[in-house]
């Protein structure tokens, strides 16, 4: 893209407080909330409907995400990240898939996905190495576990490294892989002569890595999606997480990414809910609002109730996080219920607004489309459901 | 350089107005607040650019209660080195006025930049009575400000043309559109800005003897009626007959 496409579009959205769930949160969530809120509504609503028509990633946003400081929000400042807590992680996050949920992509994969295992799992010259140049947009980076044949299923996997001296060699594919055909580094999870899954930082410029992108999604379409083909690529020894071993360690980023979309998918349901909501206002029909028919109202009181109910589910659960407390299952729970949440809020919004709810004169459908991905990616809507189910009854509906 | 931008605080521009049952007050209930856009995206920018350009220091001056420190975080997030809120209601101009003077006197500035008004009460009357009281220069409405060395540069519209005026700093300025662009925080300014000095100090003087009589809301707006363009003879014949404009 040359140049950047704008339009006039007016963003007008109004934050929904409905339980005065501001008063829960600090000055600096606060601060964040908005800071990210103006951002959106300059950067991203004048050029988003554009982008996600032509299925094209805004190239240009990554910059300004690392500028408003979306990148690696809770990673100490010494390594060029924010030093926030999770609770300002979480109001970022909602506040970018406000926007759209393929540009909340684009920050959660580079925060959570390719930042965080740095920083957890990676050594002190990863740490120099990467993290700034991450958190400055310098560096796109992205995460490569599910492959076509190994989604729901990750510990299947059949990407292997094999060890020759100073450097394993990597061969195998990984499959939708956001970021994958821009990024500079891959985080990528393989498994070891013993069968045991490594992570590894992959630099995109080794031979034998290819990263095509993926065409035809109806969904995140402003977000760019890709392979990682592996043949023969030597990564060096040195780039390989050396503690961490097992499924632990790609599913403890997945915790940190499935926080972030609980945020996000409120965002989106927000977003639906605000336009429905000015839309049953504005539009008459038999000589009177729309808002006063009370199927429309039905609609109305029950997105806002179930926005409600997954604000007060995210703040605790953002609770529980900054307090080193939080479980996964605690996670799946949430990104789970508000995914589904944004995704009926969508649909609903969508009815409301008659026969212009389809035209990207209105975000929903957008957000809808997004949504499918969002309910699928990061853990299947389903298989987040057998999470709480094996959390309560302790049997494992997997095996 | 040592520059003091005032910035104060106001509803958000989408907020509902109304007003107390006596329609002396403005009904706060459930409004949401903002930092006044012209203090924020011009005079601020603008102090904090000309401090990045001739070094110095930007300090924001606020009178207000505490509630007000989320909008002076945001602007010492945005930039501000530190920032004074005297703690005391702003019921009027000239009381604010010297609250601002006041702290003036003491630290003494170079430049005082102020958004043109605010965008609630909109009376522009702020700036003015600062710049009396410490027996300054003032620009208001200015859209361009420059400093080199120890001389401004202020440019200012006025009808059917533009002011270009200097003068020996230390002045007053009132800013409008397009002396700056907005300024967005980012992540790590709004973690700075909680180590940044928000010292807060006490009024002097006594409040106003201003009383507000009444607040009413400007009326209803009528709908629109559209006319056709081959039937000119009806339009001229509503606004002469109806809008009573020709
Ligand atoms: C746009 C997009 C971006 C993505 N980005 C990334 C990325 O950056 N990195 C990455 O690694 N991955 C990424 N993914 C992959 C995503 O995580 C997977 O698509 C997801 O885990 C599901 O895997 P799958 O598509 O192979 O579906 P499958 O696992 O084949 O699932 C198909 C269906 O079967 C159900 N199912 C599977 N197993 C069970 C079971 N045991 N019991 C009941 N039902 C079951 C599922 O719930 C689902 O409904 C992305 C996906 C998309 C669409």
């Amino acid at each position: 893209m040359e140049t950047t496409m704008k339009s006039s579009k007016v963003d007008k959205y109004q934050h929904h407080d409905y339980y005065l769930m501001d008063e829960l949160l600090s000055e600096d969530h606060l601060l964040a909330r908005d800071a990210v809120r103006d951002w959106v509504k300059r950067e991203v609503t004048p050029i988003i409907e554009q982008y996600a028509e032509k299925a094209e990633c805004p190239m240009h946003l990554f910059k300004g995400l690392a500028e408003i400081g979306a990148f690696g929000p809770s990673i100490p400042v010494e390594y060029g990240g924010g030093g926030m807590d999770e609770m300002a992680y979480g109001v970022i996050m909602q506040e970018l898939e406000r926007g759209d949920s393929g540009v909340r992509s684009m920050a959660s994969v580079q925060s959570s996905l390719v930042m965080y295992p740095i920083y957890k799992y990676g050594t002190e010259a990863h740490r120099q190495k990467y993290l700034p140049k991450l958190g400055s947009g310098e560096l796109i980076g992205c995460f490569g576990l599910t492959e076509p044949d190994h989604g729901s299923n990750p510990g299947g996997m059949i990407t292997n490294i094999r060890d020759d001296g100073d450097a394993y060699i990597l061969n195998g594919a990984k499959m939708w892989i956001t970021n994958s055909p821009v990024a500079d580094i891959a985080v990528v999870w393989a498994k070891d002569e013993a069968g045991v899954v490594r992570g590894m930082i992959v630099e995109a410029d080794t031979e034998g890595y290819s990263a095509p992108e993926i065409h035809g999604k109806w969904s995140l379409r402003a977000s760019i999606t890709g392979e990682l083909v592996f043949e023969d690529v030597r990564v060096p020894k040195d780039n390989v997480f050396p503690e961490i071993k097992g499924l632990k360690g790609p599913l403890s980023c997945l915790s940190k990414a499935r926080y972030g979309i609980a945020w996000g998918a409120i965002g989106a349901a927000l977003d639906c809910y605000d336009s429905a909501l000015r839309y049953a206002l504005e539009r008459h029909q038999f000589g009177k609002p729309i808002g006063q028919f009370q199927l429309q109202q039905k609609k109305l009181a029950e997105m806002i109730t179930e926005i409600t109910k997954a604000q007060l589910l995210t703040w605790r659960l953002g609770q529980l996080a900054n307090e080193g407390r939080v479980t996964p299952a605690q996670i799946s729970m949430a990104k789970r219920n508000n995914v589904h949440m944004a995704l009926q809020i969508a649909r609903e919004a969508r009815q409301i607004h008659g026969g212009m709810g389809i035209t990207n004169e209105y975000p929903i459908m957008r957000h809808m489309m997004n949504l499918e991905t969002v309910l699928t990616y990061e853990g299947t809507h389903d298989i987040h459901l057998l999470i709480t189910g094996m959390d309560v009854t302790g049997l494992n509906a997997f095996k | 350089m040592k520059i003091l931008v005032a910035i104060s605080k106001t509803p958000e521009t989408t907020a509902k107005i109304s007003f107390t049952p006596d329609n002396k007050a403005f009904n706060t209930d459930g409004v949401q607040y903002i930092m006044n856009p012209y203090d924020e995206w011009y005079a601020l920018v603008r102090g904090l650019e000309l401090k990045e350009a001739n070094g110095g220091s930007v300090t924001v001056i606020n009178v207000g209660p505490p509630a007000n420190d989320v909008i002076i975080r945001k602007a010492l997030a945005i930039g501000a080195d530190d920032a004074v809120r005297v703690n005391a209601e702003p019921l009027s101009a000239r009381f604010v006025a010297e609250q601002i003077a006041n702290h003036a006197k003491e630290a003494g500035y170079d430049l005082i930049i102020f958004g043109k008004e605010t965008i609630d009460y909109s009376g522009a009357l702020v700036p003015g009575m600062v710049a009396e009281l410490l027996d300054l220069p003032f620009f208001s409405f200015a859209h361009y400000l420059e400093v080199d060395g120890k001389t401004a540069t202020v440019t200012r519209d006025i009808e059917g043309g533009e002011e270009i005026a200097e003068a020996e700093l230390p002045i007053v300025v009132s800013a409008i559109k397009g002396m700056a662009e907005q300024r967005i925080p980012n992540m790590r300014g709004i973690m700075m800005a909680k180590r940044k000095p928000l010292n807060v100090t006490e009024p002097v003087g006594t409040q106003g003897d201003v009383e507000i009589v009444a607040y009413t809301l400007p009326p209803e707006k009528s709908a629109v009626k559209l006319v056709e363009p081959e039937n000119m003879d009806e339009l001229v014949s509503l606004l002469h007959e109806e809008a009573k404009v020709i």
